[in-house]
């Protein structure tokens, strides 16, 4: 079990910091070229010197592109009228179609959002171009630059890495905790441990300590991974980090407790606290922002110890906040961690 | 030093599952006490209210004088409790979890070695072996020391020997015996009927109630019928037969005999085997013993079947 608990958070980060991203490399464009002006190969030839596109083949038969995305070859496909350089050049209206599969329903966005970008992109060279023609007719366009505060580039793994951290410490701390008291009931030593004086409290002292020093442990190797093999920059404190850690292993193990206390079986514990888990994490903000919830869901994420966390982390680690910047989320999560420690002291019952 | 148990119409129930009718029941200081009933006869029951893990429907007890509802606190001190099913920590080794409960109880193993010392020695040999993986005797001797390492007044053991082969059950009851010595109430559940013997005094039970309450000696003394055991070569077809003998008070199989008793007072064993033979049984030996703790306690559960 001991190599279980400190192997398997190392693995998953390294697999899933690499793996949980949202960038897209290799979008398989499909591209219906019925034009064949220069208007429209220099569309295509944006595509082809693109990384994040594979033109997979020029065609003229729309009939042969959709067979491939259905074969799901292709992720979309771009089509070409016949007339559509010919458009540009008079100034009419021009039209591109772009086919995305959607299966997927967030890659699909992002196909698409790369796709018009593209094009985009070649819309204002080709207009500049037109209108320069004239020297007297200056171009009025507005462009919007962008400039991405603490984290420049943009980049998935800073981004991601602080949430799977908060993920593997929850994992680790909810299920050992939810699955230790009812363990004790269903080998039957809690039996022998309820005739003793021990105070309900110390009881459960000593089933929190081994779980905090654990998550701790589990901290510690993460930021250490984040620093020197992900090359991640920890602008904050560490320490406040693990203050903040501290607090809500508090009332992780606090609900895990209070749900070992409740449940007769581990089988029940496990089902219960899994449910638990589920929620605190796809609504935690770790994959989805948590602003892009209805208003009721941003209401259910004040329960969420998970989506504070979040929220702390990655304000340390990527922004360096510090105390005073936290100390809102951080009372909160401390009067939660109150409330569920005192509930699993109160729900375990020495006497049925 | 006063340790002695009483029990005031004691009753609980698992929903509608009645497990313990009012018991009453008073034990003596430094008692060696049995309570003998078959499974599901309550003993278990009333171990776990005795022992402050469950709570009565209605009446009380004290132990030591301490109420066991109200002052259950200083009873968790004075009491060592030895659940039925092993419930010590298997993934820690035999040294470990005596230090672990002597720790519980705020003590520490060597000022208490003097109480535990018979039987710690016979486990000394395992002491870094996994509780876990010891044999179904060194886990009962080791479940005997944890509860005994904080010197507990009265110890209450719920079969102890269930599962436990017939030399370790023999150096068991040894040991209950040098802990009497010492001073400690002690009170045993078990299945087991030869085991009464062993005790000072016995309780019969049977579903939730006791059936009678003496010493062994007396319990037998009370069976008040002659009992006769009886072999023939078909033992079922003589368990029919004498069931159907209009005389029969009560047929027991019995090991390789047949316990039968009569309804008359005085009865010729040869006109029982005349009987027999006429039903077609042949090669029977019939003769009179004395009646065990088994029959006494058959007896005793038939005629609480037929009152009730």
């Amino acid at each position: 079990m001991l190599p279980i608990i400190f192997a398997m958070p190392i693995i998953q980060l390294c697999v899933l910091v690499f793996a949980a991203t949202f960038e897209m490399k290799n979008t398989n464009v499909y591209v219906v070229d019925r034009d064949l002006s220069s208007h429209s190969r220099q569309i295509i030839s944006k595509f082809y010197g693109s990384p994040f596109f594979t033109v997979k083949d020029v065609d003229f038969s729309i009939k042969n592109a959709e067979d491939e995305l259905s074969k799901d070859n292709v992720d979309a496909i771009l089509y070409f009228e016949n007339g559509f350089g010919k458009a540009v050049d008079k100034k009419e209206h021009a039209s591109v179609q772009v086919l995305v599969n959607a299966i997927d329903a967030s890659a699909a966005g992002l196909y698409n959002a790369y796709i018009l970008s593209v094009i985009q992109d070649y819309n204002l060279q080709v207009n500049s171009k037109i209108q320069s023609v004239d020297k007297n007719n200056t171009v009025l366009q507005v462009k919007n630059t962008y400039s991405y505060l603490f984290n420049a580039e943009m980049k998935y793994i800073p981004y991601m890495l602080p949430g799977i951290l908060v993920l593997l410490i929850t994992v680790i701390g909810l299920f050992l905790s939810a699955m230790n008291v009812v363990r004790e009931k269903e080998i039957g030593t809690i039996e022998q441990i309820n005739v003793t004086p021990i105070k309900r409290y110390q009881f459960l002292i000593g089933k929190l300590i081994p779980f905090l020093l654990i998550g701790f442990f589990e901290l510690g190797v993460g930021l250490i991974i984040a620093a020197f093999v992900f090359k991640i920059p920890i602008l904050g404190s560490v320490w406040l980090i693990y203050l903040v850690a501290f607090i809500y292993l508090l009332t992780i193990l606090g609900i895990g407790l209070f749900i070992s206390t409740q449940t007769d079986t581990q089988q029940q514990a496990m089902f219960i606290a899994w449910f638990f888990m589920i929620i605190f994490v796809l609504m935690g903000g770790l994959f989805t922002p948590t602003e892009s919830m209805p208003e009721w869901g941003q209401k259910m994420n004040l329960l969420n110890p998970v989506a504070y966390f979040i929220k702390i982390i990655r304000m340390i680690m990527l922004k360096g906040s510090g105390f005073m910047d936290i100390l809102k989320d951080l009372s909160i999560l401390a009067l939660y961690s109150l409330v569920m420690l005192s509930f699993a002291v109160n729900r375990y019952r020495k006497v049925a | 030093m006063d340790s002695k148990i009483s029990i005031k119409d004691l009753s609980k129930s698992y929903g509608d599952v009645q497990a313990l009718k009012g018991i009453n029941l008073d034990i003596e200081s430094g008692e060696l006490f049995g309570l003998i009933g078959p499974d599901g006869a309550g003993k278990t029951s009333l171990f776990r209210l005795l022992a402050t893990l469950l709570l009565p429907d209605s009446g009380s007890a004290t132990l030591c004088g301490f109420d066991m509802v109200k002052e259950y606190k200083p009873i968790r001190n004075i009491l060592g409790y030895m659940p039925g099913r092993f419930s010590l920590y298997q993934d820690l080794s035999v040294l470990e979890n005596l230090n672990f409960f002597a720790t519980v109880f705020d003590t520490r193993i060597e000022d208490n070695m003097e109480m535990i010392r018979d039987i710690w020695l016979q486990i000394e040999p395992f002491k870094h072996r996994l509780a876990g993986k010891l044999s179904g005797g060194m886990k009962q001797k080791l479940a005997l020391c944890c509860a005994l390492i904080h010197q507990p007044k009265i110890l209450l053991l719920d079969e102890p020997t269930t599962g436990v082969d017939v030399v370790s059950r023999s150096e068991f009851w040894q040991m209950l015996k040098s802990l009497k010595a010492k001073g400690v109430t002690i009170i045993v559940a078990t299945p087991y009927m030869d085991e009464a013997n062993l005790c000072e005094r016995v309780a019969l039970m049977q579903d939730g109630e006791i059936l009678s309450l003496n010493t062994p000696a007396g319990i037998i003394s009370d069976f008040g019928r002659d009992l006769y055991a009886i072999q023939g070569k078909d033992i079922y077809q003589l368990l029919l037969d004498l069931r159907t003998y209009p005389h029969a008070n009560s047929v027991f199989p019995f090991g390789q005999s047949i316990h039968y008793t009569d309804k008359r007072d005085a009865i010729s064993p040869s006109e029982l085997k005349d009987y027999l033979i006429s039903k077609g049984q042949y090669d029977i030996e019939i003769s009179k013993i004395t009646a065990g703790i088994e029959d006494c306690f058959m007896a005793l559960s038939q005629q609480n079947k037929v009152q009730a």
